[in-house]
């Protein structure tokens, strides 16, 4: 006899060949083990000799860690990526939306009707959550509403701005200032490899295709910038440069971020909006 | 808690045998990447209302002049609805690869769509990214790669309200991902890490799905465990972020665990853990037992229910507990204390026999966290022998030569604690499994059965006499000449001759 018997259906495939119909015939009080509570049976006296695993034997208990790429995994990773590409799923409908009587957005100044309760829900958020108060503009986050309004609409930070860096980077997460938006920019293109028009630092001037008008004045609004878009105004007091004397005290509240024109008749708009608020500080 | 499957991402309309089909082509196609180290998945998110799935008509592949015409009504047409029909005949075009080819030949398009992605009316925003995500999931890198003047808006987006947008922006991100190392290294710096990080508080299951998704694409990649998972860069790496913490929370058996979310998180942490950047911080969140009792729960539910696709979450979680044992600082930290449970060997043997009913390939790796329970815990081992689990472990090993070394490995852990445990080991149901395993022809098998079978001579010389009553020796004459298998043959018949 020459060599050993192939090892090929054990380290190659990696797949187990199913030798016969094997069944695992479970003791029954296991079960009940794993309902009652934690604990261990004390442990047996370990009593080792030392001619335990001496040549030409060699086992030595040890605990094996794999490395990702180790062949080891491929079963289980090729059944994850089975199920990320879906071929694993069981096959169901869609999720059902039910469809509600027709209803119109309760916003002051927006007529859409909605009969699907998410498409409402994903009308409200891109469109009324993070609107500025004070010039009516939306914006896609709160970081970058916050940010706007300090930036457009409080008097103190200019006079601050002369002092120290007070443009705050736009990308959430970096905590960099700058003495002006020009200067963001550059690091926004630079550090976070933003696009140089990115569409929500935009000077609002800059409207059309034309030459980019100075960069004092930053953050754009929905629907500004490169593109001409046309009839999508909806910031409404957009024209207006001058920030209005509000007071300042409660910029930061949420209450600033929905349009001041919203005050009343809007009970159902208001209840559903809560109870998401609600629900997301869990 | 643990229902079926909803199933919102799926194929559809095919039959039973087709679906078997495609799934073997799909298993020998990826078995192949795996091995060449390409194995890249993108995931498919299509919503569509039901009207438009049972109308039955295929979207025909749109040409240069019809791609041109509906991105100019989308973006100026007169009326809101006409406006979103038009987006919505693209998107459906967008499907074919055709009509994804033509689309990022034209000048401007990617710019038009990013320009629709960001315009303030609510349903554009989300057909544009529908449109976006049917490119994302294109196999041709060329197109998916146009997407990228898109990203910072969709992880903008990411940081937004509405849950079906986020959702999108994220499977989107999530499928631009795994493109190349290229895409990658403009997502971090835009700020990847800090968006998941916040979204990952979101109440949406939809969102937090998406998420794990996303995440777990961003952990595979071959540079994750340099430049993606370290910890060195506050915030702008895994490790350095509140990512952790509330992955962990994710995976807490409880009645908000949700199955479908919990099977991406368990993968992010597996290629976390897998790649050993800083396993002791996982460990100090609490990592081993949050696994450990999700391990417990998941027996529980494979009792209860059928056909969950429990398999699915079981796999990460067996290999991050038994990865994780392997560290050093378990014990510095506690770890044994937090993972001392016995119920933790139940839990693994009703996982065992649910994957030799369901998913036989997944053995190895239940068995494997066995080997690392067992190795080095006088605890665990004395559970198994009091618990009444040797035989039902035995009975593992015609499965496979993988499966066979491995419980013969786990017995030989038991089998080395010394008299007390080998007292519990013999007389039983080992002698003639051993004599059937001798029989095997892998020498590995065999080599593994000799291990066992010195150490039960040397703790419990009774044994020996049995076996050289039941014709032990003959069984150990067939290895004789195996160069590997040899010096042990020898050794061990001396033994049992010679005590």
């Amino acid at each position: 006899m020459s060599g050993s018997a192939p090892t090929a259906s054990r380290t190659g495939a990696g797949r187990p060949w199913l030798r016969r119909r094997v069944e695992m015939q479970l003791p029954p009080a296991l079960h009940a083990r794993l309902l009652a509570g934690p604990g261990a049976t004390e442990p047996l006296p370990v009593e080792r000799d030392p001619s335990a695993g001496a040549a030409p034997f060699r086992f030595a208990a040890r605990q094996v860690r794999f490395p990702r790429e180790h062949e080891f995994f491929e079963d289980g990773d090729v059944q994850r990526h089975l199920y990320l590409q879906d071929v694993l799923t069981q096959v169901a409908g869609p999720p059902e939306r039910p469809r509600v009587p027709e209803f119109t957005c309760q916003v002051a100044g927006c007529c859409q009707v909605f009969d699907v309760l998410e498409a409402y829900e994903h009308h409200y958020h891109a469109l009324h959550r993070n609107v500025c108060s004070f010039c009516k503009r939306a914006f896609p986050s709160g970081h970058l509403l916050d940010i706007h309004i300090l930036e457009w609409h409080d008097s103190l930070f200019q006079i601050l701005a002369e002092r120290q860096d007070m443009y705050q980077c736009l990308v959430e997460g970096c905590t960099e200032k700058f003495k002006t938006s020009k200067d963001r920019k550059d690091h926004l293109v630079r550090r976070h490899l933003y696009p140089a028009d990115f569409r929500f630092d935009k000077p609002k001037k800059s409207r059309g295709p034309g030459p980019p008008a100075a960069l004092q004045e930053p953050a754009g609004a929905l629907g500004e910038g490169g593109l001409p878009l046309e009839g999508e105004d909806m910031e409404v007091c957009s024209e207006h440069t001058a920030p209005p004397a509000e007071p300042r005290g409660e910029r930061r509240t949420h209450g600033h971020r929905i349009p001041s024109t919203v005050c009343f008749g809007q009970g159902a708009a208001r209840g559903f909006k809560s109870t998401k608020k609600r629900n997301k500080q869990q | 808690m643990w229902s079926q499957r909803h199933g919102r991402l799926r194929p559809v309309g095919c039959g039973v045998e087709e679906l078997r089909r495609r799934r073997r082509e799909r298993e020998a196609a990826l078995r192949k990447a795996r091995r060449e180290q390409q194995l890249v998945s993108k995931r498919l998110l299509r919503d569509d209302a039901p009207e438009e799935a049972d109308g039955g008509c295929v979207a025909p592949i749109l040409g240069e002049t019809e791609i041109q015409q509906f991105l100019r009504l989308s973006q100026r047409g007169t009326e809101e609805k006409e406006r979103e029909r038009a987006l919505v005949t693209l998107r459906r075009g967008l499907q074919h690869p055709e009509t994804q080819q033509t689309f990022i030949g034209l000048e401007g398009s990617m710019r038009t769509l990013v320009g629709l992605l960001t315009s303030n009316q609510a349903l554009l925003q989300l057909e544009a990214a529908r449109c976006l995500h049917e490119l994302s999931h294109s196999e041709q890198s060329a197109v998916a790669e146009a997407c990228l003047p898109a990203t910072s808006y969709l992880l903008t987006y990411v940081s937004g309200h509405s849950s079906d947008l986020i959702e999108l922006c994220l499977y989107t991100l999530g499928n631009l991902i795994v493109e190349s190392e290229a895409v990658r290294r403009q997502l971090l710096p835009q700020g990847i890490v800090p968006a998941l990080a916040a979204c990952i508080q979101s109440p949406h299951l939809t969102v937090l799905e998406a998420l794990g998704y996303a995440l777990s694409q961003l952990l595979q990649a071959k540079e994750a465990p340099e430049k993606i998972i370290p910890s060195t860069s506050a915030g702008s790496s895994v490790l350095g972020s509140t990512l952790p913490q509330h992955m962990l929370q994710l995976l807490q058996p409880g009645p908000k665990l949700n199955p479908e979310v919990a099977v991406e998180f368990a993968w992010c942490l597996h290629y976390i853990i897998c790649s050993q950047v800083n396993n002791a911080l996982l460990i100090t969140h609490g990592a081993l037992s949050t696994l450990g009792l999700l391990l417990l729960d998941l027996a529980g539910a494979v009792q209860r229910s059928e056909n969950a696709g429990l398999e699915l979450l079981v796999c990460p979680v067996l290999r991050c507990l038994s990865n994780l044992l392997t560290e050093a600082v378990v014990e510095a930290v506690g770890g044994q204390v937090q993972l001392r449970d016995e119920r933790v060997v139940a839990a693994l043997f009703i996982l065992l026999q649910f994957f030799l009913q369901k998913q036989p390939s997944l053995l190895p790796e239940g068995l494997w966290l066995l080997n690392n329970l067992t190795a080095n815990s006088p605890s665990f081992c004395t559970s198994l022998l009091s618990l009444d689990l040797i035989e039902p472990l035995l009975q593992l090993l015609p499965v496979s030569n993988v499966v066979s070394v491995l419980v013969l490995t786990v017995l030989c852990n038991v089998a080395e604690k010394g008299p007390a445990y080998c007292q519990h080991l013999w007389p039983g149901p080992l002698l003639p499994s051993l004599l059937e395993t001798l029989a095997f022809s892998d020498t590995e098998v065999v080599g593994q059965s000799l291990e066992l079978l010195q150490l039960l001579f040397l703790y419990r010389p009774e044994a020996a006499q049995d076996f050289l009553q039941q014709s032990g020796l003959h069984a150990l004459e067939r290895h004789e000449e195996e160069a590997q298998l040899q010096d042990r043959v020898h050794a061990l018949r001396q033994t049992a001759l010679h005590g």
